[in-house]
């Protein structure tokens, strides 16, 4: 688990790289965190920065992915990885799932 | 109660609880505890030390429990034979770190002064937690509402259903304790981020 405290980010520096297609093409797999009706949405939010280290922006996009979509990929990577961090989302007690990326 | 907030200078987070209210927790998370560690899953205290290090297996089924089973989802959603083996390598290392994490939430009580047997009025329990306790006592409150929202059927949108039961209804009641532990989850989240 990460250890690092949230962080503040700088506002002139919120602007995230674009490495999602890039990513996806090198890692065939993917991490779904699905909707539950008792997660908070400031706890889920939290979540994905402390365990991901997301900028608060990002997280909150994600969490309301989620809440409206019912999932959200929140994260890509190897199948290795997937299941480090599907562990770690069950460790904070949220849903989640991995798949292979279509 | 206030739930709680983070000292500006030494930058804990602090709480005050009622002697009831610390009860109440106490009782919860040991409920956790106990359902985490009453399953065939956990390996017998009595057997051979070496025999029970040499054995990695964890279950490889879902838990009956649906509490349980919110706690351990499936990991895998269409492939039953890797899920299964996702659950033997994890379930056993995640029930422990969710036991550990409620107890702890025991121990802060009690060392914060909360009596075995709760007599006296008017105690109040001053709670002080450093961030990585915080975060511990974080994740024990989402057990305790993932369990207490199982059990008692919570839906999304569902509140009106709950606000209009009786009061005296045992499980009107529950949910009123299950939107204590959120009041608590959301104030400790601020905190946290603060």
């Amino acid at each position: 688990m990460s250890a690092a405290s949230p962080v503040e980010v700088d506002p002139g520096l919120e602007t995230t790289p674009e490495y999602d297609d890039i990513t996806v093409l090198a890692s065939p797999w993917v991490t779904i965190v699905w909707n539950d009706p008792v997660n908070l949405m400031s706890y889920v939010t939290y979540v994905f920065q402390k365990h991901f280290g997301y900028a608060k922006k990002k997280a909150e996009k994600l969490m309301m992915e989620v809440h409206q979509d019912g999932k959200s990929v929140v994260s890509t990577g190897s199948r290795e990885e997937m299941e480090r961090d599907v562990q770690a989302m069950h460790e904070y007690g949220l849903w989640a799932t991995l798949s292979k990326s279509e | 109660m206030s739930g709680f907030t983070r000292h500006r200078r030494s930058r804990r987070v602090i709480a005050t609880f009622s002697g009831f209210e610390a009860d109440l927790l106490r009782s919860l998370a040991g409920q956790v505890v106990e359902l985490l560690r009453n399953e065939s899953a956990i390996p017998d205290e009595d057997r051979d030390p070496l025999e029970a290090l040499m054995d990695f297996s964890g279950p490889t089924t879902e838990p009956e429990d649906p509490v349980l089973l919110r706690l351990f989802p499936t990991a895998y959603a269409d492939d039953a034979e890797a899920a299964s083996e996702f659950r033997r390598f994890t379930e056993g290392s995640l029930r422990d770190g969710k036991a550990r994490a409620a107890s702890s939430i025991i121990d802060h009580l009690q060392d914060a002064g909360l009596p075995p047997q709760l007599e006296e009025n008017g105690l109040m329990i001053d709670v002080e937690l450093d961030e990585a306790a915080a975060e511990t006592w974080l994740r024990a409150f989402n057990d305790i509402r993932l369990a207490l929202a199982t059990r008692l059927g919570v839906e999304e949108g569902d509140e009106e259903y709950w606000y209009s039961l009786p009061d005296e209804d045992p499980r009107a009641q529950a949910h009123d304790i299950y939107e204590w532990i959120g009041y608590l989850q959301e104030t400790l989240v601020r905190a946290l981020t603060r």
